[in-house]
């Protein structure tokens, strides 16, 4: 297990990837210009309960490590904010990008 | 207590960066946020490395943290600034631990290290050169710090405060959403907890709400804030958080983090453990 809580890198999705049981809920930041790194992503439930956040790479790739059900994905970055939402019926991978302006 | 005596905000740390006798400290798990853009000047302390007893779960004790602030150069008198990623997560932790250590001229900056990115403010790879002291540490103020046996019997007469997520309080999630979600450990919570989730006591930015705003969250959850209060997250990180409001925000007396937290509860043999939400039995 993990000793600490801080996020692990974060990485691009690959295509096809195997998760295993976990429920993945991961994607990219995009800004005026393409992908929009450093934002900060925060995970929330269906009842905009905060569940977790990281801080998207310079690529601007996030993933979170969720369970089934509908998440909402918000990022804030010094340029804007933007959101986006995810329905994660079970283990997997479940892809979103979210739009900052 | 009020907000200025243990917070200070971005505007004011940028006024204040070569201010003598003030020192910024950035804490972190994963310190490479730091190699890749600090606050100016700022000294880096790494939570796990460095606060952490190598060996047994513990801290480091009192002349391992001397000889640590004494080799940042922080000496006794110094104002630490104290701030970070995660929320300030591990930051609010290192303040916890100064206190705990007997340094008062400790304050956190309001929205750590995300606040000060998303004010767009400089960020510099630059590593201060700091003299070293001959920093002399207190013995643990242990009236800031619950132990495991001390948790179980404030099971149904202290507040015990539980603020992971909902999903890690029910027993869904056995880790932070950012975590792959591995443990060993039983998931639920401690019976009669409640759980206020420590993003609660925060807004987006990062920065904390305000005193009144966080006595109604808790008043609305049930807790009275006339008896003691223990705080418990999961490694004991984010309840140094709670902690924090609690206690240096709201100004109540008696709260105790308890840094075993759910890594240690979720693993004991023969203590009571709790499934389901919020209120839920």
């Amino acid at each position: 297990m993990s000793d600490g809580c801080g996020a692990p890198e974060q990485t691009a999705v690959v295509t096809g990837e195997d998760t295993g049981d976990q429920v993945v809920v991961a994607g990219k930041v995009t800004g005026g210009e393409g992908a929009l790194g450093g934002a900060y992503v925060r995970l929330l439930n269906a009842d905009g309960e905060f569940a977790g956040e990281v801080q998207a790479s310079p690529e601007g790739d996030f993933r979170f490590y969720a369970a089934p059900g509908e998440w909402k994905v918000r990022a804030l970055h010094r340029s804007g904010n933007g959101e986006a939402t995810v329905a994660a019926a079970g283990p997997g991978l479940h892809q979103v990008t979210i739009a900052v302006a | 207590m009020s907000r200025e005596d243990v917070l200070v905000t971005t505007q004011w740390a940028e006024e204040n960066l070569n201010t003598p006798g003030v020192v910024f400290a950035e804490v972190d798990e994963d310190t490479t946020a730091y190699e890749g853009g600090h606050i100016p000047g700022a000294v880096r302390i790494d939570w796990k490395t460095e606060l952490q007893d190598p060996v047994r779960r513990d801290f480091v004790d009192k002349e391992g943290f001397e000889k640590l602030l004494s080799a940042k150069g922080i000496a006794g008198d110094d104002l630490v600034i104290l701030y970070g990623g995660n929320n300030n997560w591990f930051a609010a932790y290192a303040y916890w631990y100064f206190k705990l250590y007997g340094h008062d001229k400790v304050k956190l900056l309001d929205g750590g290290r995300k606040k000060w990115e998303l004010d767009g403010r400089d960020l510099v790879k630059e590593v201060p050169d700091r003299p070293a002291t001959n920093y002399k540490a207190s013995d643990q103020d242990l009236s800031l710090r619950a132990f495991r046996d001390e948790v179980v019997d404030a099971i149904n007469t202290k507040n015990l405060v539980d603020v992971r997520s909902p999903d890690e309080f029910s027993g869904k999630l056995l880790a932070p959403a950012h975590l792959p979600q591995e443990s060993a450990q039983r998931g639920g919570h401690i019976p009669s907890a409640v759980n206020v989730p420590w993003a609660q006591t925060a807004n987006e930015d990062g920065t904390f709400k305000t005193a009144d705003e966080l006595k109604e969250l808790y008043e609305d959850a049930g807790l009275d804030t006339s008896k003691a209060t223990i705080a418990y997250c999961r490694i004991g990180e984010r309840s140094s958080h709670t902690w924090f409001a609690l206690h240096e925000l709201m100004g109540l007396k008696d709260v105790k983090n308890y840094d075993g937290s759910w890594t240690e509860y979720g693993s004991l043999v023969g203590v009571p453990v709790e499934t389901g939400s919020n209120g839920g039995k």
